[in-house]
């Protein structure tokens, strides 16, 4: 649906923008249709300019973009109306015309592209229902809550019918109940209309409750990217690894123990299975528990657990946990 | 003996208010037509902007802090050859009129301007998103989400050209400050000169008033 090829950009002109260095370089993506595609990042990083190269808001100095079958920068400026209006977006501070009424707003890129005003009212009613704001048409968009102007900015996204959905740090201004139920309803729009969606955001608990795959971006460049559980679980460049214990805490740190640390990764139903205690019992080694973690990743439960072995047979308990469909990592010999 | 409201002449002063709402409805008019797209164009073409030219903004903002710059006793007594081939006198209402709006409109244009500077530029990013051409930008979001600065920027405006029609009298162009120079100044008729600059002040009051409750009407911030 969208891909990224060799792109870069470089702010030029003397704008506010412009310190010297690319904002992004060498980018190579690839976007599966129906996907939910998370682009993680400090601010800075160039998230919000890649984000802005997929509707053609900014144009890359190299490479090319190519978005439902059209190369962006290539297009004319009717091409990129036309492309915008399959490609809808929202905002971290929603953008909502303070001018008009709820329904107004969610009315105004049908009224862009020109419909009839009877289809625009039905369109506008039903889109409205579905983010549950029916009883809202007639408020101005200061008259509502930050999770409300979400709802309103989410419905003029989806006006036009669009396939992709791009989402500029979509809740990095809410709080945290409502970012859940705003990324409940990005989660279903994916679903139930199997909207492509590519978010970006600097928390990684974002990208866990409803990303497919991520992107970790540093300084311009993707330092890594893959499926959010491989990110998430066993994130292999420092950049990962920074976000994903500003989320979830490292475990096990700074704790001072003997025998040998490793950390265990749970997936699916090993998640709930008893078998710490079946591996100590059958064995004998003991284990001191450093830290550990139960969550979801979108649907399913994962856990992961620091322990300290010792006595017993520790290479066994290893592979008993392996034999289980538990993923060993050595963290490091204690005591040593 | 004569007692205090003896020099005035109700039907001069009915007259002379009669002018000064025609030449402040007329100018005020021209101001708004000429002014506003001005301001949307020096606007436009600023740093940053849709349209960013920067010669012609230069140009632009050149000639309207030069129009600005001109005291406007200077401008309307300069104007006069320019004022008779545009309306055929320098006289009267219709005389004052060109001068009022050279000096209003410029003012106004930059009122317009900053009122256009206030939009969220986000509003402005979204609606391009959104597949929204440059026209509809301007027409859809930026002149509504400006409308109760833009507002604010006309009622600025119809009180700094109440003021102008007063020093319009120098030309012969009639009006309450006329009355107050001729007779209430020149001629040392106390009462004449208060009885005008009471209505003056109800005019310019009048403005503000309705000026705040309108902006108030189509603010929904």
């Amino acid at each position: 649906m969208i891909t990224f090829q060799d792109v870069s950009k470089t702010y030029a002109g003397g704008g506010a923008k412009d310190d010297g260095r690319a904002a992004l370089s060498g980018v190579d993506l690839s976007v599966a249709p129906g996907e939910v595609f998370g682009v993680i990042g400090a601010s800075g990083a160039g998230k919000s300019t890649l984000i802005r190269l997929i509707n053609g808001l900014e144009k890359p100095s190299g490479g090319k973009v190519v978005v439902d079958g059209d190369d962006v920068a290539a297009l004319g400026v009717e091409g990129l109306r036309s492309l915008r209006r399959r490609v809808g977006m929202i905002f971290q501070h929603f953008n909502l015309l303070s001018s008009k009424t709820v329904a107004g707003n969610v009315a105004f890129p049908l009224k862009l592209a020109g419909k009839p005003d009877a289809e625009v009212k039905a369109r506008t009613a039903e889109l409205l229902a579905r983010v549950g704001l029916s009883d809202f048409a007639n408020k101005y968009p200061a008259q509502l809550s930050g999770g409300q102007k979400q709802r309103v900015g989410i419905a003029r996204a989806l006006a036009t019918g669009p396939k992709v959905l791009l989402c500029d740090e979509a809740t990095s201004a809410l709080d945290p109940e409502t970012t859940e139920q705003i990324l409940e309803l990005i989660s279903n729009l994916n679903r139930e209309l199997g909207l492509t969606i590519v978010l970006i955001t600097h928390e990684m608990d974002v990208v866990r409750r409803v990303c497919d795959r991520v992107a970790v971006l540093e300084g311009g460049r993707v330092v890594e990217s893959g499926p959010v559980e491989q990110v998430f679980l066993h994130p292999a460049s420092a950049t990962a690894r920074r976000f994903v214990t500003e989320a979830e805490g490292e475990p096990g740190e700074g704790a001072v123990v003997g025998g040998r640390v490793v950390r265990l990764t749970f997936k699916g139903e090993a998640t709930y299975k008893p078998i710490l205690g079946a591996v100590a019992r059958e064995t004998g080694v003991d284990y001191s528990i450093l830290g550990g973690r139960i969550h979801r990743l979108r649907e399913t439960p994962y856990g992961q657990l620091t322990l300290s072995l010792t006595g017993g047979d520790v290479e066994a308990a290893i592979r008993r946990f392996q034999a289980d469909g538990v993923r060993v990592d050595l963290v490091g010999e204690a005591g040593r | 003996m004569s007692g205090f409201m003896d020099n005035i002449d109700w039907s001069e002063i009915g007259q002379a208010t009669l002018d000064t709402l025609s030449m402040l409805g007329g100018s005020m008019a021209l101001t708004v037509v000429l002014g506003l797209p001005l301001g949307v164009i020096l606007f436009l073409t600023g740093k940053g902007q849709m349209l960013q030219n920067r010669v012609a903004n230069g140009v632009l903002s050149l000639v309207i802090n030069i129009l600005r710059s001109v005291p406007f006793v200077i401008l309307l007594i300069v104007m006069i050859p320019l004022t008779v081939a545009l309306v055929g006198t320098s006289l009267g209402v219709a005389g004052a009129i060109p001068p009022l709006v050279a000096g209003a409109a410029p003012f106004f244009a930059r009122l317009v301007e900053t009122a256009l500077r206030e939009v969220d530029k986000g509003v402005i990013e979204a609606s391009f998103a959104m597949g929204a051409k440059r026209r509809q930008v301007v027409l859809g979001a930026l002149l509504p989400e400006a409308m109760p600065g833009l507002i604010a920027a006309a009622t600025v405006t119809a009180i700094a050209l109440v003021s102008y029609t007063a020093m319009a009298g120098v030309v012969g162009a009639g009006g309450l400050g006329d009355l107050a120079i001729r007779f209430g100044y020149q001629r040392f008729q106390t009462d004449v000169m208060v009885v005008t600059v009471v209505l003056l002040l109800v005019l310019v009051q009048a403005l503000q008033m309705v000026g705040d409750a309108v902006v108030r009407r189509v603010s929904h911030r």
